[in-house]
């Protein structure tokens, strides 16, 4: 099993070393051809409007949303926003999941805050469940989830901070930020199920 | 709901999201544009890029509220500002403007000669420039989440930066190889908190993000920069004072990404146009270098 993590800008090396700490064998994808032999592929924090932009530039966009066809992919703030339809904006997005976002809901960088998470919808093998402390950066709003998307974390007040879409999972926190690796694992199962 | 805010952790995760990634200084809202169109991960907002606070010389100090506003409104990606060194004010007002980041700045003429801003009391990160590890971590005690290495801006010689980040990277390769017992006499040396040396030593590189600054001009000064080991890169007069900046931008936003593969590197440095007209770093006394600036 070997894991791609994006890596055209952001925080893809977090990822990687929490993969590492994990045992999962993982490379950085920058290129179309780095995502021959994955088995599933992680899109980090960033810019979206970055990723987006060297993702169009290396003709990434479509050899993605063929992966993401077929094999799970999880993206993180930027990365859930680059995975949604609608960003509400004119960036080039996958358009994999059937998810609305708002870029910069909750506001500029002095709103950016940490919030503990009810997230044991994930079943983990840790039955207590604790929450999970989780990093909002400037980070997106998952305003709508429709067709086959389902709302997978909310905060207290019901907004939707997690989407799943089969394979497809999107966050709008940070996991990689934190010694917290519940969602690392929970995405390697969803490959490993594959 | 109970949240936290202002965190250090908050500060620095921000920087973290802007990893690989170039910074680009712009003076008005046309120019914040053209860098996020371009692939910036954040602007600098500023009323001169360094290379015209060089030429005319004066007092440089933070720019008009209203400018800075402007540059906000009219683009999605993170935005900075510059504050001089120690002028806690200047700091209390960008904080109510809500920037994303204040560049504590040699760049403009310091406002105090022996202390920085206690960036402690701060809601909003700040960033600060260095020339070696002694100098970032001073910073980073003060409560700084992000460090530049300064370089000499507004020259377009790419030399002070290559000085600065083979200084700051060196001496953390210095620093992993010494005994325990050895790291106060080092923090001694360095002039540093001993805390924060034990913390490089343990994450063999600084607790937080480091990108280059000061004289990156080309794509191949932005690679040769993420290759030395930097974090990510500024380009100040470099862009702006170039023939095509919307190309060179774009250029030196994909070097960084691809800093690695130089087949991709010779691509993207075809056709950029004139670049800025550079100063030799050399020919400069040394009493106007701007990077002595900060204690």
């Amino acid at each position: 099993m070997k894991i791609g993590v994006l890596a055209l800008q952001g925080d893809f090396a977090e990822h990687l070393a929490v993969l590492s700490r994990l045992g999962a064998s993982a490379r950085e994808v920058r290129l179309p051809e780095d995502l021959q032999g994955l088995d599933g592929l992680i899109i980090p924090g960033g810019e979206s409007t970055t990723i987006g932009k060297l993702a169009t530039d290396y003709k990434l966009i479509e050899p993605l949303r063929e992966f993401g066809k077929t094999k799970p992919i999880w993206g993180t703030c930027a990365g859930a926003i680059f995975l949604s339809k609608d960003a509400r904006r004119d960036q080039p997005l996958l358009g994999l999941m059937d998810i609305t976002v708002a870029r910069n809901a909750f506001g500029r960088q002095v709103e950016s805050f940490i919030a503990d998470l009810d997230i044991s919808v994930l079943k983990d093998s840790d039955k207590s469940n604790p929450p999970l402390r989780a990093v909002f950066i400037r980070a997106p709003l998952i305003e709508k989830v429709s067709g086959n998307a389902k709302a997978l974390v909310m905060l207290p007040d019901g907004r939707i901070v997690a989407a799943e879409e089969g394979t497809l999972l999107a966050t709008s926190f940070h996991p990689e930020l934190t010694r917290d690796d519940r969602f690392h694992r929970y995405f390697l199962k969803k490959v490993e199920k594959k | 709901m109970e949240q936290q805010t202002g965190t250090f952790e908050l500060k620095k995760g921000l920087a973290q999201m802007l990893k690989g990634g170039v910074i680009m200084d712009v003076v008005n809202a046309e120019h914040a544009k053209i860098a996020e169109e371009a692939g910036a991960v954040a602007v600098m907002a500023l009323e001169r890029v360094p290379a015209d606070i060089r030429a005319d010389g004066g007092v440089a100090r933070m720019s008009d509220p209203g400018l800075i506003e402007e540059i906000m409104e009219a683009v999605s990606i993170p935005v900075m500002a510059k504050v001089r060194i120690g002028h806690f004010v200047e700091a209390q007002i960008l904080e109510s403007l809500g920037v994303d980041y204040v560049d504590e700045s040699e760049v403009l003429t310091p406002a105090d000669e022996a202390h920085h801003i206690n960036k402690h009391d701060f809601k909003i990160p700040f960033v600060c420039g260095c020339r070696n590890l002694g100098e970032a971590l001073r910073r980073i005690g003060e409560g700084a989440a992000m460090i530049r290495t300064k370089g000499e801006a507004g020259t377009g010689d790419v030399v002070e930066a290559v000085r600065h980040a083979r200084s700051v990277l060196g001496e953390i390769r210095r620093l992993q190889n010494l005994p325990d017992e050895e790291l106060m006499a080092f923090s001694k040396e360095i002039q540093a908190p001993y805390a924060l040396v034990k913390e490089t030593k343990e994450l063999g590189r600084l607790p937080v993000v480091n990108f280059a600054a000061g004289g990156l001009a080309t794509p191949a000064d932005a690679a040769l920069m993420m290759q030395l080991g930097v974090d990510g890169v500024f380009v100040g007069s470099g862009i702006f004072k170039s023939g095509d900046p919307a190309k060179r931008a774009t250029a030196i936003v994909k070097a960084t990404t691809h800093f690695n593969n130089p087949k991709i590197l010779a691509e993207v440095s075809r056709n950029l146009g004139e670049p800025m007209v550079g100063r030799q770093v050399t020919d400069i006394p040394k009493e106007d270098l701007i990077a002595q600036r900060g204690w």
